[in-house]
This record gives structure tokens, sequence and C-alpha cells, in this order.
């Protein structure tokens, strides 16, 4: 389904990987590995077309993503290093909005019933919550999202305390079950049986 | 996609309401400057009136620049953007709506206003409905343009500067026919040819702005 054929990468005039070709198909979980500073965010960003790769190119369904847009975008979702929360809306307003431009519109007992599940208190101001509950505020927009075939999450674990790791590799683990993708990088232990990519072995070669 | 676009425009509007004092300060920027003039001048009233639909304008554009930093900026440093950018509506649609909620929140207020600081001006009642009409036309037109500094400008250090570098420029037209309007109707001679210039560029910049504000955002957050 997902093809990445011959990506190269060059930030700030250094190359971070070249000739990175991998597909991933339904049901597959995929770890992208690496130390900092190696492109594990860069990759994840020319995988949802955020960032275009300097050479080679990423299919969807055999089809180039560029020119597929919207179409292509509806069908993932990405979650990056930043949580994309506003402090000064309420968790629940958070979610709903994300949702809502994601192209889906849910009903408040579905974002109530996520972020329970999450264990977020839904009608605080996110400004009054710590850093690892914003973060659970923004990772509850995965239980919502297993419409959506393919996930990239970037460090989706950074900040969580045990207990939500937990959440989160069970929501990961449970939409590869129903036939989903996920990728994510992570510097924790991973937990999940997957396959790995590691971009350590790529900046040797390049 | 319109329900996207409506929950857009809602939510800036709500950020605009829990961020009270972002709002306040362009609004107090624009009183205080026009309140500047006639106590730096002296009370001359033919001076006043005579300078009454220029300095009113300058101080619209500097204003709405002064709200036009915040408009991707915080969406960018969130992540927000991102998201925005991964929608599932066209980007240019989302950024005109952007754009609209801008205006709603940095523009209308000075229209709604500007009767007001035209009695400090003196200026005669039959202008103050031209006055409100041309800032009405023309700082959506602001919006627009500056949206496309912003978008361009963004994530750069001493982005602030180089916006108004960029913007100011560009705005110098809706600056000419909006005030230019307002004298004409002063001297008497209607001012119904600048309007619809106005209103002709508000139709230009509505059509073509958000594209390029589109594609203005795609290359700043590559």
């Amino acid at each position: 389904m997902l093809e990445a054929a011959d990506l190269e990468c060059a930030r700030g005039g250094r190359t971070l990987f070249r000739a990175l070709s991998f597909s991933l198909s339904a049901g597959e979980l995929l770890r992208i590995a690496g130390a900092n500073g190696r492109g594990k965010t860069s990759l994840l960003r020319i995988l949802c077309g955020l960032l275009s790769p300097a050479a080679g190119e990423v299919r969807w369904k055999g089809e180039p993503i560029r020119p597929l847009r919207e179409e292509y975008s509806r069908q993932l979702v990405y979650l990056g290093h930043a949580p994309a929360v506003k402090d000064e809306l309420t968790a629940a307003e958070n979610l709903s909005i994300a949702c809502r431009i994601a192209g889906g519109s849910r009903t408040a007992g579905e974002i109530a019933q996520a972020l329970q599940r999450l264990e977020v208190p839904a009608a605080s101001l996110l400004k009054r919550l710590s850093q690892g509950q914003r973060r659970r505020a923004a990772l509850a927009r995965l239980a919502l999202s297993h419409s959506a075939p393919l996930w990239l999450l970037d460090e989706p674990l950074a900040a969580l305390d045990a207990q939500a790791a937990r959440l989160v590799e069970e929501l990961i683990a449970g939409h590869v079950g129903q036939g989903g993708m996920v990728i994510y990088t992570t510097h924790q232990e991973a937990r999940i049986e997957g396959r790995v990519i590691s971009l350590d072995a790529m900046a040797e070669n390049a | 996609m319109l329900d996207v676009l409506c929950c857009l425009v809602r939510r800036d509007l709500l950020l605009a309401l829990r961020n009270r004092s972002d709002v306040g300060t362009a609004l107090l920027f624009f009183v205080i400057v026009t309140s500047l003039f006639p106590l730096g001048i002296g009370a001359e009233p033919n001076l006043l009136r005579a300078i009454a639909p220029g300095v009113i304008w300058v101080a619209a554009l500097l204003s709405s620049l002064l709200s036009l930093g915040r408009l991707f900026a915080a969406d960018h440093a969130d992540g927000t953007l991102e998201q925005i950018l991964l929608g599932a509506a066209p980007l240019g649609a989302v950024v005109a709506a952007k754009a609209f909620a801008h205006w709603l929140v940095s523009g209308l207020p000075l229209v709604l206003i500007a009767p007001l600081i035209a009695l400090q001006y003196d200026l005669p009642v039959p202008l103050y409905g031209v006055l409100a009409l041309s800032l009405l036309l023309g700082t959506p037109v602001l919006s627009l343009i500056g949206a496309i500094g912003a978008a361009l400008t963004l994530g750069l250090r001493g982005g602030g500067v180089l916006l108004s570098l960029l913007v100011l420029p560009l705005y110098v037209p809706v600056l000419i026919m909006g005030a230019g309007g307002v004298e004409m109707a002063a001297a008497g001679m209607g001012a119904q040819g600048h309007l619809l210039l106005l209103a002709a560029m508000l139709v230009g910049a509505a059509a073509f702005a958000p594209w390029a504000i589109a594609a203005a955002l795609r290359i700043s957050t590559e």
C-alpha cells in the first residue's frame, strides 16, 4: 500500500540518508530507529508529504502522493513532535477541532469516551494540565482514528508515564490488528513486535 | 469542506475571545495613534478635516500589520499548522478562512469605530458612511495581502520587521484608493470611483491571494 522508493533526504547541506526503499502493506508495523539527528522526523514528514525528498518518491497504492494531496492526507494520521493542541482550549474542544480539520466530525459522546480512555479531564483548559496530560490529550485522537489506514507517529511515547505508554501501545497494536499500518519512531524500548528500519546504518553508507 | 472552514473560523474567534488582550491591542493602537495627531497638530479644524482620511487610513494599515505576525505563528509553533496542511480541506480555502477570521478580529472593529474617530477630526457627518465603507472594502484586502507576507516570513528570525518591509509597499494602492475616496467625497466630487476600485481590489485579492498564501505556507514549512 505504502511504498518508499529510493528516498534521499538532505537537510542543511548534509545528506541524512539515501537510497532508502521499503514498502508497507496492510496490518504491518514499522519502527524507525536511529540516534538523534539521523533524520527520523524528516523521514516521517517526507512520508506524509509535508517535506519533499531530495530524490525518490513515496507512493500510495501505486500512485505518487504529491498529486494526490488531500486524497492521500485523508488516509493518514500524522502526530508530530509538537502536540498540535491549543492551551486556551479545553481537551474536548481541541480533540473535536483536530478531528474536524482532518475531515471527520465526532459526537460529543465519542470525544468524551476517547478522552476518558486516556484519562484526560475533558472540560479543563489545556494550560491547566501538565505536559504529560497535554500529550495524552493529543494522543486521544488515535482512539478516534481507526478509520484512517495509515498512522505516522513521531515519538508517540515521549513524556508519557508507563500506564499511558501502555495505552498508546495498545492503540497501536489494535490498529495494526485491524489491518491498519503504523510507522513510528521511539527512543524507548519497543515492546510491540514489528519490523525495524535503522537510519544509523544508512548514515554510514551516505 | 465548508464545515471544516466554519470550524476553523469559529476556533480562531474562540481563541481571540479567550486571548482578549491580543485583539484589544490592535484596536487600542488604532485609537491612540489617531488621537495623537489632533493633540500634536493642534485644534485647527480645517487642517484636521484635511488630514483625517489619510491619518485614519495609515493608522488602519499599521494596526492591521500589528496583528499579522500572529496569523500563522502560533499554529506553526504548536504544530497545528502541520495538521492544517494535512487536513481534508484544500489549503487555499483554509487560508482564506483564516484571513477572514483575522479580518473579523482586527479589521471589522476598525470599521465600526471609525465614525467615532472621525468625530475627533470634525469630519462632516455625511462622510462617516464613506469612511466606514472605504474601510469595510479595504481592510479585508489588507488581511489577505498581509497573510501572504505572514506566510512567507513564517519561522524567520526578525520576521516582524521583514513582514512590514514586505507588506507595507503592497498596501499603498489600498491606502491611495481608501483615503482618496474619502477626500473626493469631502470635496463634493463623489467617492464612487475610488470605492468601486477598492471593491475590485477586494475581489482580485479574494480570488488570488489564497493561492499565493497557500504556496508561501508550503515553502516556509518545508
